[in-house]
């Protein structure tokens, strides 16, 4: 995927899975999106790197966070902004990917954030999209969701400092998670001491030790001692699919209550790519509590996004 | 009639274990005489075939013609030509057309277009239930009448009464029944193998067991109903275990596997490459070993195409929304002649693949070149190296992982009841 994410100097063209890219390129974004977090606490929220610049947000799958991050970095980058919302009817009624991608060059546009249902849609957008177009992975299928990695790294960064001593636990529905790849990858290249996944074995994907994590069944086990719990969301429809027997039998085997929490190192951080199922996954006083940074990992989402949008524009080099 | 010599060719039959330089006469369709003619026989053609291998025409037992319901994709036509093209002289032709060969009316119009153009043979398979719904069985009686040589249901049938019933009712009318071995439920909505590759780029997966499964039912059913059963395109080293031991039990089993599964894994979709989605899906290292091994030491009769020829547009998606398939008439003989350099074969082995055993698997008398058998025959150039791209491909599909592989062995004559239908000399048809 890096030959064509990266252009030959080895710059970000786009930016479509964290899987490959370099230490120093990860840690570059996170200093890029550390340099544009000040543009938040000041009293006109701009800079006018992307002036002139037209971004589309192409959003196959319904979002309201991540769709509503990557319009205010755009915007606090001066970029004019589009939003398309496709349901996937109307891509059923004939319309292909790669009509739709020639319609939207057509408009003379300079960087697409796609995110659709099909692992490896960003990467085939990349492939067929027209030289000067820039395309940002806002979550394919199953695949990647690289920004929520990136933001999720700098959150650990913020409130750890270094990665190498960090135990990490991503708990949850691993299966159908692209936040857990992305950050399997994130983690594993930027040095962390050890990467766990935790969750039901139907749950846990064949072959995802071949990652270089270690896979944890119980709740108790897995989070003995780590820094950094990462819990994902549980999709309702699991249940449908007879992957679990219920919210609730859920909840009492895998989900982040203060007693559980305790079983964790003492300063360990909570974090959740959201939106959280409250008494699902996580209960709300761990949710709403001391050791929760769900929410700066929200702010601190527009400034990695802010970071990868002018990186892959080539408006800022380190 | 007309008259033919194939003349100083290294002949191969391997159905009669045939390995010698010799000429072949034939007189209208049929092999009249190998070697010396009858007395007084002088051919209106003759063919110098020297250092060129003469084997008996292919046989595929798995081509989607795509016609009738997406000729856009291919037709009867263009792909018995190119069928031709390659050496191809007898193909199969599953039932999942639209509408679905299960009446007499689409059997015949496969045939009597087949007959118009003159090129590939083509035998239809049957459906095994109306529809291929899996409920009510297809009038197996009347297809065979019409020409079907098999019956199968090509997606997976989930009521095992069913499944059953059908194989009885298959075994009454001496029909042969094809088994698509696929799970009604494991990785229905899979687009490759369950493993370390699909976990890695967030594929849905299609375990082993999907296959394995429905192979240990319809063995334990073709125990108790006394039908005759192939099973097609086996992926899994396991499932290739199984048959074998079905087969030393002395089970009415054979198998075939599909040319791309002999050469590529599922660590060849890489990243997402679109060629590499087929169903049965790619599998692993292990699995391939295992299939090529069934070939040996058995549990494995026959190797085809699987021919699914797409148009452009077809692979033009994200990798799980394009469709399956590959397009593999081009391929057969050339992968063909590669398995046996790599795994070092004998060509009577080899080609024995591809042209005996498929037509015992059939049971039809075609596949040798033995005298007063149909004069269906594949001449090639064992020494032509050539390699493959999208312009080269005779079928309309030109959807192939194997663009730019690098081949030895050229189809330069194929002959279809005694009648030159393709020779490369001046590349054209002279049909």
């Amino acid at each position: 995927m890096n030959s064509i994410q990266l252009d030959r100097h080895g710059r970000l063209k786009h930016f479509l899975g964290i899987e490959g890219l370099s230490r120093t390129l990860l840690l570059e974004i996170l200093d890029t999106a550390s340099s544009f977090l000040s543009v938040d606490a000041q009293s006109v929220k701009k800079v006018p790197l992307l002036r002139g610049k037209t971004i589309v947000n192409l959003f196959f799958e319904p979002s309201t966070r991540t769709r509503t991050t990557f319009e205010l970095a755009a915007k606090r980058l001066s970029a004019d902004v589009l939003n398309f919302n496709i349901s996937t009817s109307s891509t059923s009624k004939g319309e292909t990917l790669i009509d739709m991608l020639r319609n939207l060059e057509a408009m003379h546009c300079d960087m697409f954030v796609v995110r659709h249902e099909a692992g490896g849609a960003a990467l085939f957008m990349a492939q067929h999209v027209a030289p000067h177009i820039s395309i940002i992975n806002a979550g394919d299928g199953r695949h990647e969701h690289p920004t929520q990695a990136m933001l999720d790294m700098y959150t650990i960064r913020h409130y750890k400092g270094d990665f190498a001593p960090l135990k990490v636990a991503i708990v949850g529905d691993l299966l159908h998670s692209r936040v857990a790849r992305s950050n399997i990858y994130a983690l594993t290249t930027l040095g962390v001491n050890e990467v766990r996944v935790v969750g039901p074995k139907t749950l846990i994907p064949t072959g995802i030790e071949e990652l270089g994590i270690k896979v944890f069944h119980r709740l108790k086990t897995g989070l003995a001692d780590v820094d950094v719990i990462i819990m994902l969301r549980l999709q309702r429809e699991r249940m449908e699919n007879a992957l679990i027997p219920s919210a609730h039998e859920y909840f009492q085997y895998y989900g982040l209550t203060e007693e559980t929490l305790k079983i964790a190192h003492p300063d360990a951080i909570v974090m959740h790519p959201g939106p959280i199922n409250r008494g699902v996954e996580i209960d709300s006083c761990v949710a709403d509590g001391p050791r929760s940074v769900i929410l700066p990992q929200v702010t601190n989402g527009i400034a990695v996004r802010m970071a990868v949008m002018a990186m892959t524009l080539g408006v800022v080099t380190i | 009639m007309a008259t033919l010599s194939i003349l100083g060719g290294r002949v191969i039959d391997p159905a009669s274990a045939t390995d010698l330089i010799t000429d072949v006469h034939i007189e209208g369709d049929c092999i009249i005489a190998l070697g010396t003619p009858p007395a007084g026989f002088v051919a209106e053609r003759q063919i110098d075939a020297t250092h060129q291998i003469v084997c008996p025409g292919l046989i595929d037992l798995s081509v989607r013609l795509r016609e009738p319901g997406a000729e856009h994709k291919g037709t009867i036509l263009s792909e018995t030509r190119a069928a031709a093209a390659n050496g191809i002289t007898t193909l199969c032709c599953p039932p999942d057309t639209h509408p679905v060969i299960d009446t007499p009316a689409v059997a015949e119009l496969l045939q009597q277009r087949a007959t118009k153009s003159g090129m590939a043979k083509i035998l239809p398979i049957a459906a095994l239930t109306q529809g291929l719904r899996g409920e009510h069985l297809a009038e197996m009686g009347d297809l065979k009448e019409a020409g079907c040589i098999a019956v199968s249901n090509v997606y997976p049938i989930g009521n095992t009464n069913v499944l059953r019933y059908a194989m009885e009712y298959a075994a009454n009318c001496h029909l042969p029944i094809f088994l698509h071995a696929q799970d009604p439920w494991l990785g229905r909505k899979g687009c490759a193998h369950e493993g370390a590759v699909s976990t890695r780029l967030g594929l849905s997966g299609i375990p082993e067991a999907a296959e394995t499964i429905e192979v240990a039912r319809n063995l334990l059913l073709i125990e108790m109903t006394g039908v005759t059963a192939h099973f097609c395109r086996l992926s899994t080293a396991r499932a290739v275990e199984m048959v074998k031991a079905a087969q030393a039990k002395g089970l009415p089993v054979t198998a075939d596997v599909s040319t791309h599964h002999l050469f590529l894994t599922d660590a060849d979709i890489g990243d997402y490459h679109n060629q590499c989605h087929v169903i049965p899906p790619l599998r692993t290292q292990e699995d391939k070993k295992g299939l090529r091994a069934g070939l040996i030491e058995g549990g494995i009769n026959a190797i085809c195409s699987d021919h699914q020829p797409h148009e452009a547009d077809a692979k033009l998606s994200p990798f799980a929304l394009t469709a399956p398939g590959i397009s593999g008439l081009d391929t057969l003989l050339p992968l063909t002649l590669k398995l046996a350099d790599e795994m070092q074969l004998d060509l009577l082995t080899a080609l024995g693949y591809v042209t005996h055993q498929p037509a015992q698997i059939l049971g039809i008398p075609a596949g040798t070149l033995v005298v007063g058998r149909p004069a269906d025959i594949c001449i090639f150039d064992p020494h032509c190296t050539w390699t493959l791209t999208a312009s080269k491909m005779r079928s309309s599909g030109h959807n192939s992982p194997f663009l730019g592989w690098e081949w030895r062995g050229k189809v330069s004559y194929t002959v279809v009841n005694g009648r030159v239908v393709y020779e490369s000399v001046d590349s054209g048809f002279s049909g």
